[in-house]
């Protein structure tokens, strides 16, 4: 069995009385495209900056395709790239000179064929030579993720990289992350935007209150905790109430829940039963909010 | 194991990209260090550059006919290597500062910290390129003094010497200040409480002669007396006390500083969490 891309044994941080991290245990394999989720100050941040060795864990291991970050930290990082949550740049330099500068860190000195791939895959080709002030909020987001690929990373980490951008930036980015993940890399995602995480993730974690609450691909997850639903706007809403539906608080709309489509029929009969005077239907399909929503009440 | 985790291992194995010099991060960020400055060298070079300049014109202008220094030194000539290490000693403490505190409130202090950096590496490429940045602008002071006065170099590698340890030391002071500061006021309090009165009250503009004895004896707690006087003697083979001591002094100054450096940045002290 090959080596984890990832690998994370009880891990703890605490920042005075406040728990960050409170024992997270993680095996991400390589090439996966992994989700880290969960609300603000779940400790996901906390945990990709410990990854990243900006963090010291008060206990526990982290490793890199089995280096470990605090005492094989050059292999570690040689290992990690990391696109940062803030959109930080260094105004001095220009796009090129920065990414030169970046490879120089990892220890590469001639890495411009590679730079140029990177560019032209980001669509910044024609701002290589532009300084980073003259950069726009998106270009300045893609350098970012530049900036993480420059000494080709195995693993890749990327902190809410789509917060704050466009549609058509979001799209391109990801289009670019799914051929990395294709071409070996292994993906691990932090985003608040979960209909991306549904589409592009194999395999969710859900972090609160700094510990694992949920672990599992995305399939099982939706099997698990969320339910097709039934949304139906009746002339008298209070007749589903006795069948078990939820009633909206303007009292248009109820919502039933199913585990299959099957068990929609049955009830659609019962509500003509009662003269509830169907004026509207939809079918929903079960989605990860649902499913971040029920495991974050549960846990 | 699952089968998206099975799936993914049947991916492509990635390596990345091999290193080709365990020195090439470290060159890597002194050259940036300095090419930071570089290109804003009008602010950075030619601005205490002229400040000195200026200092010299006016102090000279004033007071050269009235004063001579070690019996026959005239008092320009005796000003000029106070100002040349007067300017290292400020610029390498402002580079390594000003670098380190713009990194940091910014937020691109990451993309140093994200590297396989040694906190050693680290040290010795903001501390190089603070020196340099400090010897660049005493050479700039010295060459534009040169026209204006008559300057011996007796020994000059008690002058390469002073002022190299004037700018390692005053660089790591820097790197202390840089990354004990959270805000500017912060850095400026340091710089204009700690570092400019020590440099003021060094003998740059005076020989400790000069003074009454009590100030005499002052004078010898301030390290900075010992980077000045010694690197004077460089230049004219005489000094307020012996360039023996001096070395001493500044040597010692140069220890306890790196190694507490070294100590705040092994540890990650601000910087990592």
């Amino acid at each position: 069995m090959s080596i984890p891309a990832i690998r994370i044994r009880q891990v703890t941080k605490n920042y005075g009385a406040l728990k960050a991290l409170g024992g997270v245990d993680l095996e991400i394999a390589q090439g996966e495209f992994f989700g880290l989720l969960g609300p603000n100050g779940a400790g996901k941040t906390t945990l990709i900056s410990s990854l990243a060795g900006i963090v010291r864990p008060d206990g526990g291991t982290l490793e890199v395709m089995g280096h470990d970050v605090v005492t094989d930290y050059r292999n570690a990082r040689r290992n990690l790239g990391v696109v940062p949550q803030e959109l930080v740049f260094d105004p001095f330099f220009s796009v090129r000179e920065l990414l030169r500068i970046q490879s120089g860190y990892f220890g590469i000195r001639s890495n411009d064929d590679w730079i140029d791939e990177i560019l032209a895959s980001l669509d910044l080709t024609g701002k290589a030579n532009a300084n980073m002030r003259a950069l726009s909020g998106g270009m300045k987001r893609r350098v970012l993720v530049a900036q993480a690929l420059v000494h080709r990373p195995p693993v890749i980490v990327l902190d809410e990289p789509t917060a704050g951008v466009d549609v058509e930036l979001r799209q391109g980015l990801w289009h670019f992350i799914r051929k990395l993940n294709r071409d070996g890399h292994t993906i691990v995602l932090t985003t608040h935007y979960l209909e991306e995480a549904e589409t592009l993730c194999g395999r969710i974690a859900m972090l609160k209150g700094g510990r694992v609450v949920a672990l599992d691909t995305t399939g099982n997850l939706l099997r698990r905790f969320a339910k097709h639903s039934l949304r139906v706007r009746l002339q008298r809403p209070e007749t589903a109430l006795a069948l078990g539906g939820v009633v909206d608080e303007d009292g248009g709309w109820a919502e039933f829940a199913f585990d299959n489509y099957q068990d929609v029929e049955p009830v659609l009969a019962r509500l003509r039963e009662a003269d509830a005077g169907l004026v509207e239907m939809q079918l929903g399909e079960p989605d990860l909010e649902r499913v971040f929503v029920e495991v974050m009440n549960r846990a | 194991m699952l089968d998206s985790q099975a799936r993914a291992q049947s991916a492509p194995r990635i390596e990345p990209m091999p290193v080709d010099s365990p020195f090439t991060g470290f060159r890597t960020l002194l050259y940036k260090e300095v090419l930071r400055f570089w290109k804003v060298a009008f602010q950075t070079v030619a601005a205490p550059v002229l400040n000195a300049v200026l200092y010299l014109l006016i102090f000279s202008h004033v007071l050269d006919r009235h004063v001579t220094v070690y019996g026959d030194v005239a008092y320009t000539a005796f000003l000029v290597p106070g100002l040349v290490m007067m300017s290292v000693l400020q610029n390498a403490f402002a580079n390594s500062s000003s670098s380190l505190i713009q990194s940091k409130i910014t937020g691109n202090i990451i993309f140093v910290l994200l590297p396989p950096l040694s906190y050693r590496e680290f040290y010795a490429a903001y501390v190089i390129a603070s020196t340099l940045r400090g010897l660049f602008v005493g050479l700039g002071v010295l060459l534009v003094s040169l026209p204006f006065v008559d300057l011996p170099i007796a020994n000059p590698l008690w002058v390469l010497a002073f002022a190299l340890m004037g700018g390692v030391i005053l660089g790591s002071f820097g790197v202390i200040a840089g990354i004990w500061a959270d805000k500017f006021d912060q850095l400026a309090a340091f710089q204009n409480f700690l570092i400019m009165p020590l440099t003021m009250l060094s003998g740059v503009f005076y020989s400790i002669h000069s003074l009454p004895p009590i100030w005499q004896n002052v004078s010898h707690f301030n390290p900075f007396f010992f980077m000045i006087d010694g690197f004077r003697y460089g230049f004219f083979g005489q000094s307020d006390t012996s360039p023996w001591l001096s070395l001493g002094v500044v040597g010692a100054c140069f220890v306890l500083l790196a190694a507490l450096t070294l100590a705040m940045l092994g540890r990650g002290y601000k910087l990592r969490s």
